[in-house]
């Protein structure tokens, strides 16, 4: 299980519907518990790959130390990561399975079509290594309250 | 030294963030956190000995692979190593059937959904 709050969850969500029609992507920091990945803070990166930025992202590895070092100052860990798929299904693709190796990090994807979030999913890289590794279906649970529940109605 | 480990190979550390290592360089440190710590060695190296493509290692804040002496660099107690696997993927591609492409599709699949 994946345990998100509202703002965090509306936050990458968002993010993929600002950089349409090309993929976002970005850091979820926080803490891996027996319950699963509970996500603290969403730090958005920038996609490097501006040859094909409509469907690939890669995290420049000089921003990931750096995230890394922000993670530490503040308790946390990198406990997954986050990618639009535009006007593709949120699914992993064999691109995403073949770049994952962040064992036991979350891996969100949310689909937009034409610039609208639509469905978000996130799976959990499993395994001991590069030859076992395997995306498994992860549920996600939100955080939500009561203002944010009516502001989810108003929109509706 | 100390080296930073992160998050997916901190099984193979004893749970731990940061371990202190002596070494003179970097393939040094390497060779003592790998005598360490046996299991790293697999998720580090591919069988030839060669370190991973997809792991990139950081002396303080350079990339050892554009240091001159790479991972030859002298290294002193101060100094941090980071070990950060890359984080890259993508989506499928919508690629339209072409009319002269007709004849290995129905007439309905007018496009297609692609993974790759």
């Amino acid at each position: 299980m994946l345990h998100l709050t509202y703002s965090g969850y509306a936050a990458l969500r968002a993010h993929g519907e600002e950089t349409y029609p090309h993929e976002c992507c970005g850091v979820l920091l926080g803490n891996s518990t027996p319950e699963g990945n509970q996500v603290r803070q969403i730090v958005r990166a920038g996609n490097t790959r501006t040859d094909r930025a409509h469907d690939r992202y890669n995290i420049a590895p000089e921003e990931l130390l750096r995230i890394q070092r922000q993670a530490r100052q503040l308790g946390l860990d990198i406990v997954g990561f986050y990618h639009s798929h535009p006007d593709c299904p949120a699914q992993w693709s064999q691109t995403d399975f073949a770049e994952a190796h962040w064992v036991g990090c979350s891996y969100v994807i949310t689909r937009v079509d034409q610039g609208k979030a639509a469905v978000t999913n996130s799976f959990l890289l499993t395994g001991t290594d590069e030859e076992d590794k395997k995306f498994l279906d992860e549920p996600i649970e939100i955080e939500v309250n009561e203002l944010q529940i009516e502001q989810e109605k108003g929109q509706a | 030294m100390k080296i930073n480990i992160p998050t997916p190979l901190r099984a193979y550390t004893g749970g731990q963030q940061t371990v202190s290592i002596p070494g003179a360089t970097v393939g040094e440190a390497l060779e003592a956190l790998t005598g360490a710590y046996p299991e790293l060695r697999q998720h580090l190296y591919s069988g030839e000995g060669k370190l991973r493509s997809f792991v990139n290692l950081y002396l303080n804040d350079d990339d050892i692979r554009y240091l001159p002496q790479k991972e030859a660099t002298p290294v002193e107690e101060s100094d941090e190593l980071s070990i950060i696997p890359s984080i890259a993927g993508g989506c499928c591609r919508r690629l339209q059937i072409l009319l002269g492409m007709r004849k290995f599709v129905t007439i309905s699949d007018r496009s297609k959904i692609i993974c790759n």
